[in-house]
Formats: structure tokens, sequence, C-alpha cells
């Protein structure tokens, strides 16, 4: 429906062409920023719900307001910077955070053909991105000069690699099955006369259960939260940013988040297919907001998380990610690699 | 592109029991106590016996190839690995008694020398430049860390860091020559370089990437004057290490000078063979030369090893395959003398005494008659006195040398191995006409086979030396003559 | 100059810029940095030449891990930077030797390959294959003993690193909290039943 738009747009030569990517970025970007914040309101109410609370209910209709009141409240709030910090890196940590967080957002697919860049080698740019997002986080405990920041980065430093590892694998599975890195391709891999039961997460049971634990664990999350930490090192790596600083890290981890989510439903869970069968209709039918019904569920989750667990210790953390998940990924990729060859599991439709 | 064809298993088949071998030991060290450490030892010779078994058997008459060229048997091919799998698990022999004294034993003392034999054994069989890099690498990689295994000993982390350093300096010049020489052939397939020289567009590139290879191979080699890292790395490398490392390595460095320089760079032969003698005379130039002032018998050694790879490149300075095989003939005699010269010191060790210094050796003769005799012989092989399996070996290389025209080359080799026969006949003036420093009986280790096989080893130069004939047949028949 | 001419001249530029400041800024950790921006800005370079996945592959394998550590690392180290840069001076005239000698042989190499009038074709275009389809298949036929043996080489390096880096040593209090938390009321309190002490001349 922006064919239109895009044409005339092209007719200006490289400019119309660099105008037209921007806008696509800002299609994407712009939205994210936002559910970020509606995601953080949903967030408190939840678990408000389940603490038997309210949850933000003053600013607005039922508080939704609320998300904007706290952006509001975060930008103009002072930026301070400890006296003995890096000022260069001090300030640019936040933002290495936050440009691969919205940058692999570019090769999701929300529905069949909209996606920013259908990249070849989408699944392994996404894997690029997510394990660059540990250098804001690096960068932010060092130059803090912090004790407690400079804990907080190590952990979040050996922690996100220690689980890419598992988390690679997870996502080689999911290739060996589809025979594409296409991310477009992989949802299609997906698609059969049996719905629901055509998806990966039925022969890739035990990889989604871990993909999604890696990244909640990849996202420095509850139960996985070892590098805030509060109760321990005061909240770690961005203990000594304020204001907007701090609004960036916030926005990154949260656009992390939800772009776990996300990919768990479109590599697990058939993206925009239907779990009905095509007759059931509208219902049957695929669609986008299939996607977006898949990867709420999925961000849900984090919040369960959040309010069901305490906080794992370091080594357990540690344990998990190097003793139990990769042996069993390593194991399974194997697995996999049998379905696909003996024709255990049918591929596209 | 090549299908993957089941016939190459059948080819590879030795290196896959191997593999197998390595990763069942690899197993079963992990489950066992520290003080059942034979248990890896036994199955480690086992798996080095057994892969020697299936060398032999599965060698084909024929040259054959696998994995599209990549993997190249022929019987220099099998002739160096059945040498490096005897020479590795004579070391094997040798290095227990004394890692076990020092607590060194570790699982991974036998996995990494397993590895680096691994290495060797696809090293010697290359038919490709990336299969002859990765071979190496193997072995360089796993060699690194055998040096470094004794971690309180400074001189060990010195050599290894020496080692590590200026090997990966030469895996450097090994590859930017190998791109070079892709760049202007066009292949990496060793076969279709050769096919490929004669007419190159631009032969300069060619010959740069040719010195570049040359470089790399001296320095693994330990030619003068790449020749920096080895007699550290010999003094500082546990003893059972350096058993290890300067004896097989020397064969798979055979192997690799003669996959690349005659099987793929065998047309450019007037640019390098000038260069290997130059290499040849500098090495046995100082390494005799700076033997003679060492007091400590590695070192000494060490020298020794550099004026024995100068000989070894005697073989190749003519690019024939007479010249070859009687290189082939040197690295298997001088490896097969290494070992038990290098065991011989592990031999004398004991807890907190390392034997390896010259005057350690004073007097042997009156504390053990038997042991200074097998010495004796172990120096006089090296050093090349008649009718010892030392001195066919230098008289074969030597013979070729002259015969491809380089009588020069042969009458400077002569004369340095005759300095050389000083510092050997040292060590044997020491053992026989020296009062011992410390007194009383001599203690031997109470490991039967390390004593036995070592005994055995010595005076097997002798008759090795008395029926080189059939070895060195064996040997030419290698290069189809 | 068409637009990814440009492009590759701001990405070359800014790669051998980040490079230059590796060996020159003073703060290691922002050596490490300039090196991560070297890498991605040779990715960048890569991806204009088609070669997707060594493009991303780099960003991965040396951006996302290795050099995460490398920094982790640094950032550990109380370097001291005179004596560094007292060596440095000293090897300096040799070092700018050697750079000027490789730097006029990739002059050579670069000088010879553009003396060719063809290009060789790009094999992943001739068989019809993408980039990573045609890399994936090379790597498993024609490649496939390499591929093995690199792996080989990797096995290696995992089982070297145990030995020379693990150690048991003696005399360390570390905490072991798995078993703090398993500790019982029995481990550290002993209840004694004993009889009451009276002093004398004291009523019981």
């Amino acid at each position: 429906m922006f064919d239109p738009l895009r044409d005339i747009l092209l007719g200006y030569g490289n400019t119309g062409l660099t105008v037209w990517v921007l806008l696509k970025i800002l299609a994407i970007a712009v939205p994210v920023i936002i559910t970020v914040a509606m995601f953080v309101y949903w967030e408190r109410k939840v678990i408000g719900w389940m603490h038997a609370r309210m949850g933000p209910n003053q600013i607005g209709p039922l508080g939704l307001l609320q998300a904007f009141a706290d952006v509001f409240k975060l930008l103009f709030k002072e930026v301070l910077r400890p006296d003995a910090a890096n000022k260069t890196m001090f300030f640019l940590a936040p933002l290495i955070a936050l440009v691969p967080a919205l940058a692999a957002w570019a090769v999701v697919p929300f529905d069949a053909g909209v996606v920013l860049s259908n990249l070849n080698v989408g699944l392994l740019f996404l894997l690029a991105m997510t394990s660059m997002g540990v250098y804001g986080i690096i960068l932010a405990g060092w130059a803090s000069n912090s004790r407690y920041a400079m804990l907080g980065a190590m952990r979040a430093a050996a922690q996100t690699v220690s689980y890419e590892i598992a988390m690679g694998f997870a996502l080689v599975s999911v290739l060996i099955l589809s025979g594409s890195l296409n991310l477009s391709e992989i949802v299609l891999a997906q698609k059969g006369s049996k719905g629901l039961l055509d998806w990966f997460w039925l022969p890739l049971l035990p990889m989604f259960v871990i993909y999604f634990v890696s990244g909640v664990a990849e996202t420095n999350r509850a139960p996985f939260d070892v590098a805030e930490g509060e109760s321990e090192i005061v909240a770690g790596f961005h203990v000594e940013y304020s204001g907007s600083a701090f609004a960036i890290f916030f926005l990154a981890e949260y656009a992390n988040m939800i772009l776990i989510a996300f990919l768990a439903s479109v590599l697990f869970l058939g993206g925009w297919l239907s779990p009905f069968p095509e007759s059931w209709g509208f219902l049957g039918a695929p669609g986008w907001w299939w996607t977006f019904a898949k990867a709420f569920f999925f961000s849900f989750f984090y919040l369960w998380f959040r309010a069901s667990f305490p906080r794992y210790r370091y080594d357990q953390i540690m344990r998990l990610g190097w003793k139990v998940f990769i042996p069993i990924t390593i194991v399974w990729v194997a697995v996999a690699a049998c379905m696909k060859y003996f024709g255990w599991v049918t591929i596209g439709a | 592109m090549t299908e993957f064809n089941t016939r190459d298993l059948v080819t590879i088949l030795p290196e896959l029991v191997f593999l197998g071998s390595i990763g069942a030991i690899l197993i079963v060290d992990l489950f066992i106590k520290p003080s059942q450490r034979i248990v890896t030892h036994v199955l480690s010779i086992l798996a080095l016996a057994v892969t020697a078994g299936f060398v032999w058997s599965a060698a084909p008459a024929e040259r054959v190839t696998a994995f599209g060229g990549m993997f190249v048997v022929d019987m220099i091919a099998t002739t160096l690995k059945l040498a490096v799998l005897l020479t590795t698990a004579l070391a094997l022999v040798y290095g227990r008694h004394y890692m076990q004294e020092r607590k060194l034993l570790v699982g991974e003392f036998y996995l990494l020398i397993l590895f680096a034999t691994l290495g060797m054994l696809l090293l010697v069989s290359a038919g490709n430049l990336v299969t002859a890099y990765l071979g190496l690498e193997l072995l360089a990689l796993s060699s690194y860390a055998l040096v470094a295994l004794n971690r309180d000993s400074a001189i060990a982390a010195e050599a290894a860091i020496k080692y590590f350093v200026l090997g990966a300096l030469a895996s450097g010049m090994l590859l930017y020559g190998m791109s070079m020489v892709y760049g202007a052939t066009g292949t990496l397939d060793l076969a279709r370089i050769v096919a490929a020289t004669p007419d190159v567009q631009h032969p300069n590139l060619l010959a740069v990437g040719v010195v570049f290879i040359v470089v790399g191979v001296a320095f693994k080699l330990g030619a003068v004057p790449f020749h920096m890292w080895l007699p550290d790395v010999y003094h500082g490398a546990p003893t059972a290490v350096t058993t290890f490392i300067g004896s097989a390595p020397k064969l798979a460095a055979f192997g690799l000078a003669y996959r690349l320089l005659e099987d793929g760079l065998g047309g450019m032969s007037p640019h390098w063979s000038q260069m290997l003698a130059i290499l040849a005379v500098l090495s046995l130039a100082v390494g005799n030369l700076f033997a003679i002032a060492q007091t400590n018998l590695k070192r000494m050694l060490a020298y020794s090893t550099i004026s024995h790879v100068g000989f070894l490149l005697l073989g190749f300075v003519g690019a024939t395959p007479a010249g070859y095989a009687a290189a082939m003939f040197y690295a298997v005699a001088y490896a097969l003398t290494a070992v038990v010269a290098f065991g011989m010191i592990a031999l004398l060790a004991r807890a907190g005494f390392e034997a390896d210094e010259i005057d350690d050796f004073k007097g042997l003769n009156q504390r053990s008659p038997w042991y200074a005799a097998v010495m004796a012989t172990i120096m006089f092989s090296l050093a090349g006195v008649p009718p010892l399996f030392g001195f066919f070996a230098k008289l074969l290389v030597l013979k070729s040398a002259v015969d491809a025209g380089y009588l020069w080359l042969a009458i400077v080799a002569i004369v340095f191995a005759i300095v050389g026969l000083f510092y050997y006949l040292r060590v044997v003036k020491v053992m026989y006409f020296d009062d011992a420093i410390e007194g009383g009986t001599l203690v031997l280790p109470a490991d039967r086979p390390l004593r036995w096989v070592l005994s055995v080893n010595g005076i097997a130069l002798l008759g090795l030396g008395f029926a080189s004939g059939p070895l060195f047949a064996w040997c030419n028949r290698a290069f189809g003559l | 100059m068409t637009f990814e001419l440009v492009c590759f001249y701001v990405f070359a530029a800014v790669a051998a810029a980040a490079a230059l400041a590796v060996i020159s800024v003073r703060n290691p950790v922002v050596a490490a940095l300039s090196l991560v921006l070297t890498f991605f800005s040779m990715a960048c370079v890569w991806l204009l030449a088609d070669a997707e996945f060594l493009a991303v592959a780099l960003v991965l394998v040396y951006v996302g891990a290795v050099m995460v550590l490398f920094l982790f690392v640094v950032m550990m180290l109380d370097i001291e930077l005179v004596p560094l840069r007292e060596t440095a001076s000293r090897f300096l005239p040799i070092g700018v030797a050697v750079a000027a000698v490789m730097l006029v042989e990739m002059l050579m190499l670069i000088g010879v390959r553009s003396l060719k009038v063809e290009p060789i074709a790009d094999p992943a275009a001739t068989a019809g294959l993408s980039n990573i389809e045609w890399l994936a298949r090379s790597l498993f036929t024609d490649y496939l003993l390499p591929f093995e043996v690199a792996a080989l080489i990797l096995t290696v390096g995992l089982i070297a690193a145990v030995p020379l880096t693990l150690r048991h040593r003696v005399g360390v209090k570390k905490q072991n909290p798995s078993r703090q938390v398993q500790v019982r009321r029995e481990d550290r309190l002993r209840i004694i039943k004993m009889a009451a002490e009276t002093k004398q001349g004291e009523s019981p």
C-alpha cells in the first residue's frame, strides 16, 4: 500500500532512496519505542496484580498515561556524571547499547513480505546484533569508575557470552530444519497441513525452551538479573546513570526483550501463520496479528518470571549455561540433523 | 565440486581409527584416578600400535588420493607415518617415569602428544596447501601447550612463549607464501600447482611465494638463521616433552618440506635449492660450533639438532629422488637416535634432579657400565662413527649431494661433522674418564619397560647400522628408485 | 563515483583510522574498542563486496565474542603505561622497517593482481547459488577434510587450556555458596546436656 510513495521517492535517485530507507527505519523504530513505553506500564500492572496490588492507576484512565509521565520525568532529570568517570565513554555507552538493540529489528518479518531488510543471513545478523549489545553494558560499567558498576559489567559480559553459545546452537537447529538463514523462509518452512503441530516448537521442544531461557539470560532479566542485582551491587552497570542516559539503557533492555519474544514466535511458533485450519475463515487465515499475538504471549512470560522466581545465584547461572544448556543443545543439533536427513519432519507445505 | 565418497573414508581409515582411539582415551582418562594413569599410558601406546597396524595393512602400492586430492597416501607417507608412530610410542615410554616424578603425569600430556601425532599423520599425507597448513597447526598448537605443561617452572614458561611467538611468526610466513603461490597459480592443490608452474603468468610472484614458504619450513625445521627458538625450547621443556618434540616432529618437518617443495613447488627447484644450500651451510656451522660451548646436555643436543637439520637439507639441494630418499633415511635415523638420547636424560633424572648437565654424566661408567655403554653408542651414532646407524645416514646424504654436483657442500659438511665429533666425544670422555661428582650407586627408576626399551633402542642403533641396507632400499622404493 | 564506491572509501578510511588508533592511543580500553571498530568497518567493506557470510561471521565471532573477552581482560589489567611506551620507541625503527617492507610487498601483490585483465568469476554466481549456500556446499564437499581438521585444532585448544589454567590451589579461603546454603543446624550447633553447676554455698 506504500508502493506509490516508494515510486515517487525513488524517482529522485539516491536522495529519494535514502529518504525511503530512513522512513522505513522510522516506521519500525518509533513503534518499538512506543511499545517499550507501554510495555513498562503493562509490566507494572501485571506484577501489581500478581502481588495483589493495583499497579499504576493515577495518571490518565487506568493509569495508561503513566508510561509517558515516566518518560518525561526521565528526560527532564539532570544527567549526572561522576567526576572520575571517563567522559566520552560514559556517554557513548548508552548509545552503543541502543544501536544494536534497534538495528536487530531490521530483519524481523511481521507478515509475509513485511520486513525492512529481507537479508539472506538474517539469523546470523540477529545473533551478531544481540551479541554486540553487551558492549554498552561493559563500557558503562568501566567508564563509570565505580566498583559496583564494574562488578555488574563483568557479570553481564560473562553471562552474555556464555548464553550466546546455547542460543546460537538453538538457532543452528532451526536453520538445519528450515534449510535457510532467512527469517521469512524459516516461517514458511513451518507451514503445513497440521497447523500448530507443524511448527518447529514440537520437533525442537528442548531447543525452544533453551532458546527462550537463554533469551532471558541474554537480556539480563529476572531471574538472571545479576548484572543489576539491586540487593548485592545496587543496580550494577547503570548505578551511576541518571535521567535520559539511564532512559536509553532502559529502552535498549526492553527493546531487546520484545525482540526475543518476536523471534521466539517467528522461529519456533510459525510467525504469522495461524494455529487453526484454513477452513476456519478469519481465525484460520495467516496475518501479522498472529505474530503480534504470539510475541505478546512471550513477552508476558518475562513479567511472569520476574514476579515468580527469586534471583539465581551467579555460580548457578554459569552452571546452567555451560553444564546443562550447551550439552543439551549440542545433542539436539545432532538430533535435528537426523530429523532432517531421515525426513522425520515435513518442511514447508 | 567433489561429492562425498565413502571410498575416501577407507583411504583415511588409519587416521580415523587413531582419532577414535584418542576420543576414547579422552573419555577414559576423565574417569580414572590420577594414581591409575598407567591405564591412559597403556591405552595410548595401544592406540599408536593399532594405528601403525592399520597404516601398514592399508598401505597402497600406488599413490592414492582422497577428498579431491586433499589427502595423499603413498609409500613416502606410509614410511613416515610408521616412523612417527614408533618414535612417539618410544617417547611415551621414556617420558612416563620423568613426568610421574614431577607430578606432571596428567591425562593432557598423553592427549596433547596424541593430537600432535595425528597432526603429523595428516601433515605427511597433505595433498593441498590447506591440509598441510592445518596439519602443521595441529602439531604446533599441541607442542606449545606441551612445553608449557610445567607451570611452576619459569624457564618452561619462557620457552613456551618463545616457541609460541616464533611458531606463530613461522606460520604467518608460511601462510603469506601460500597466499602468493595461490595468487600466482590460482589453486591450492599441490599437484595442480606443480602442473601450473611452467606457464604461470607472473613467475616473480611465485618466486616470492617460494621464498616465504622456504622461510616458514626452515623455521619449523630449525635451520639457521631461523633456529633461535630451538635451544631454549629443548632446554626449557620438561625432558619427557623434549624427548617427543625433539624426535618425531623432525620426521613431520621432512614430510612438510617434501610435500611443499617437491610435490607442490617442484617446478621451482632451481630457486629453492639455492636457498636450502645456504641454510644447510649455516646450520652445519652454527649448530656444530655453538654446541661446543654448551654445558647443558639438552642445549647441546638442541644445537646438534640444528647441525643435523643441515645434513637433512643436503638431501634436498639436488632435488632428485635419490636425494630425498637419503634425506628420509636420515630423518628416520635421526628421530630414532634423538628419542633415545633425550630418553637417557629422562632415565637418569629423578625428583629434584634433572640430570641434564654434562657434568651429571661424570663417571657414569663406574656407576652403571651398561647405561654408559648405551649412552656412548648414542653419542657415536649422533656423531656418525662407523658402523653405527648415524654414519650410514650421513654417508648417504653426502653421496646424494656429491651426485647432485654439490661437492663443495659435501666437503663443508664433512669438515663440520669432524668439528662436531669433539662435543659428542666429550660426553663419552666424562662418562668413562672422570670421577662421579656424587658417589654411590646409581638409583635407576623401577620402571622396567623404560629400562628395557631404552636399552633395546640404544643397541638397535648398532644393529640398524649393520642392517641399514634393506632400510635404505625401502626408502629408495618409496621414491620410485 | 557510485554510491557504493563512496561507501567503500568511507568504511575503508574508518577501518584504517581505527587500526591506527589501536596502536597509538594511550588507553588500552580505547585501543581495544578501536579494534572493534576496525573489525566492524572491515565487515562493512566485505558486505559491499557481497561476502555477507564472512562479514556477519566477523562481527559475530570477533566483535561479539573474542573482543568482549579481550575487553574483559584489559579492563582488569593494571598496565603500567610508561615502560610500555619506552620499549615501544626502542623497537620503533625495526617495526617501521618491517611495515615498509610488507607495504611494498602488498603493493606488489596488488599491482600484479590488477595486471590480470579478467577477474576470476564469482563461483557462487556461476553456480547460481547465494553466497552463503555456495560457501556451505564447498565447505562440506571440497573442503570437508580441512574443515574437520580445523575442528580438531579447536579441540586441542580446549584440551590445552585445561592444564594451563586449571589449578587446585591449597589454602584458598574460597566460598562455596551451594554448600553454605545446605548447612543444617546440626552442623553448627551442638546441644549438650549437662548438670547445672552450682557454686559453693549457693542454694541450688
